[in-house]
């Protein structure tokens, strides 16, 4: 296993932040929602004697969100780290809503005590010591390789109190990268640091999909010279393939529940979904016509499968019940609408449209039939919801070479996430949950 | 003479392509023996001592049909081109006279669009040349027709004049 360090630089703000040295991907942030929640990070006591610096990491993952705004806390002395050093009108001034004091403290043993506090700066409660309101406090133990993971934590803590949604720092991302012929099967954080080969090969690799768990991935490749779907265990490498019928099998997709995947097979003649066990027993067809049906996508309750299809003449994205029954159409601007991707609240779902010979990401509602257009490039495809369904990883291109962007559901905020060598492609966010 | 009759005897097989009746033996051996037969405008020049023909696979001879391996398709489209037939021609035969040989048909498709539908595209253009020699009497379990939809181009520029080159589907042998 190859241990690439991935690090990354912080344009926005103006901010450049921690370990440029080795920087091989970059995320660009344009736009921001439309109330940003002003907060300001103090820097932690303690912190500077470790290689990850955790306000920093804190700093950065709020600000790639697209809905906080970063205040400065230059000038401010001294810095305060206990609620009672904290001076409300200081902050006020400056526009900040919230304040990040903490502090980190190394143990005999290797263990590091990292505590935060998030102090309200717009409200005082006179009843309370200094007037301050604190709106949530924590001591997490934690370790040197684990403080990136113990900011990630933090930043998931401060997201979800201070905006009411579950944060996805914590999270991990799938990716397959093509260097010459090596194709990689990567894994990253969600913020690109510590990227892991996972799977390598000369021949191609597609369609990563993470299982509920978090604990495996399935995915294509074509080391026997077709298209195979494989199971693999993150943990262990153990890896074995799930459908490799005769023909071309592809496009894996988990249940809610984790124990299938439909997928896509070519045995009985064109491109239909089936159901599989993840052992690759039980092996069921859903799917029956004569035109292509591709790139099945589960309802977050299991009931549903959204897919490609081109029995209408051209590309359209349809419903069906999971286990059979009548197929609806979904889509109907254009000529060609595909890769539906349920949003975690199974209310939407966001695909890919041809419009003028450019691809771009659009998000229809379920229910009223409303597309919102969410991108502007050539060649944007296979779309990926955060677990909490706030941003969308996506891949695009330029100049030829393939990278990695997202996009925020309601479009307002972008990211472009680049690196120095190679394409990246087919990205796929994991979910909440790690084994 | 006789090179006019086996080239009529061929029209006529491809004519029946379309029909339900599956092509008959007797024309694609005649068709073997003309490729046996020496090269035009050799004669009356010294010739260096070369090993029996014997010696040569078909398949890979540049001056044999069967060495042509990649059928072309328009954009959107998995209808064979008349240009291609007799390519097809050639590989179904040979594999009615060989009856171990066994190839994959490996479809393509250019960069455009999702990756996943385009896997499904590449596996059309495979089908369709699979039907087209099954057809012509080659055993279904001779054959098998996968994609690689986008994912090996053989020309990656972004234009027409490479993305023509990708919408193929190429006759691979086992064991090449």
């Amino acid at each position: 296993m190859i241990r690439n360090r991935l690090a990354f630089l912080l344009l926005a703000i103006g901010l450049i932040l921690v370990r440029a040295a080795h920087a091989a991907l970059t995320i660009e942030i344009s736009g921001g929602a439309a109330l940003q929640i002003p907060v300001a990070i103090a820097p932690f006591p303690g912190e500077e004697a470790f290689k990850d610096r955790i306000s920093a990491i804190v700093a950065a993952d709020l600000a790639r969100s697209g809905q906080f705004r970063l205040v400065s806390t230059t000038g401010v002395s001294p810095l305060p780290r206990q609620p009672a050093e904290v001076r409300i009108a200081d902050w006020k001034a400056r526009g900040a809503a919230a304040l990040v004091i903490g502090s980190v403290v190394a143990q005999p043993g290797g263990r590091i005590d990292v505590q935060f506090r998030l102090i309200d700066t717009v409200k005082e409660d006179p009843q309370a010591p200094g007037g301050v309101i604190q709106l949530a406090g924590y001591s997490l133990p934690s370790s040197p390789a684990q403080l990136r993971a113990t900011a990630h934590r933090i930043a998931d803590l401060i997201y979800e109190k201070l905006t009411g949604d579950v944060g996805v720092f914590s999270t991990r991302i799938a990716y397959v990268t093509k260097r010459g012929n090596v194709h990689e099967l990567q894994v990253a954080d969600s913020d690109g640091a510590n990227a892991q080969t996972v799977f390598r090969s000369r021949e191609p690799i597609m369609s990563p999909a993470w299982s509920p768990d978090g604990a495996r991935l399935a995915y294509v490749a074509f080391e026997s010279k077709k298209p195979v779907v494989y199971v693999q265990e993150l943990a262990t490498a153990r890896r074995w393939a799930v459908a490799n019928f005769k023909g071309s099998n592809s496009a894996p997709a988990w249940s809610p529940d984790g124990r299938q995947l439909a997928v896509v097979l070519t045995k009985d003649g064109t491109s239909q979904i089936y159901a599989i066990n993840a052992d690759g027993s039980g092996l069921k067809r859903l799917s029956h016509s004569d035109a292509i049906d591709t790139e099945p996508n589960w309802s977050p309750d299991g009931r549903y499968l959204l897919f490609t299809s081109d029995r209408g003449g051209s590309p359209q994205i349809y419903r069906m019940p999971a286990y059979g029954g009548e197929a609806v159409r979904l889509t109907f601007q254009g000529s060609y609408n595909v890769t539906p991707r349920y949003s975690p609240d199974g209310k939407r779902f966001v695909f890919v449209q041809r419009e003028g010979g450019r691809f771009r990401l659009a998000i229809q509602e379920i229910a009223s039939g409303q597309v919102q257009v969410l991108t502007d490039g050539a060649l944007d495809e296979s779309p990926s919801f955060a677990p909490n369904g706030k941003l969308i990883l996506y891949a695009t291109e330029q100049a030829g070479r393939g990278f990695l962007a997202a996009v925020s559901s309601d479009g307002r905020v972008k990211q472009r996430l680049t690196t120095e060598v190679g394409d990246v492609r087919e990205p796929a966010w994991g979910p909440n949950a790690r084994p | 003479m006789k090179r006019l009759t086996l080239g009529m005897l061929v029209l006529s097989v491809l004519a029946g392509c379309a029909s339900t009746e599956p092509a008959k033996e007797q024309p694609r051996a005649a068709v073997e023996d003309r490729t046996a037969k020496p090269a035009a405008g050799t004669e009356g020049t010294a010739q260096p001592l070369v090993p029996p023909t014997s010696a040569v696979n078909p398949l890979n001879d540049p001056n044999n049909i069967l060495s042509k391996r990649s059928i072309y398709f328009d954009y959107d489209s998995d209808a064979i081109k008349p240009e291609y037939r007799p390519i097809i021609e050639a590989h179904a035969k040979y594999l009615t006279e060989h009856k171990s040989a066994k190839v994959f048909l490996q479809g393509n498709a250019d960069e455009r669009g999702s990756r996943e539908y385009n896997l499904a595209l590449g596996q059309r253009r495979a089908d369709a040349v699979r039907k087209a020699m099954a057809v012509l009497g080659a055993s279904e379990s001779q054959m098998e027709a996968v994609s690689f939809g986008e994912e090996k181009p053989k020309a990656t520029c972004h234009d027409e004049s490479c993305w023509s080159q990708n919408r193929r589907t190429d006759i691979v042998y086992q064991g090449e």
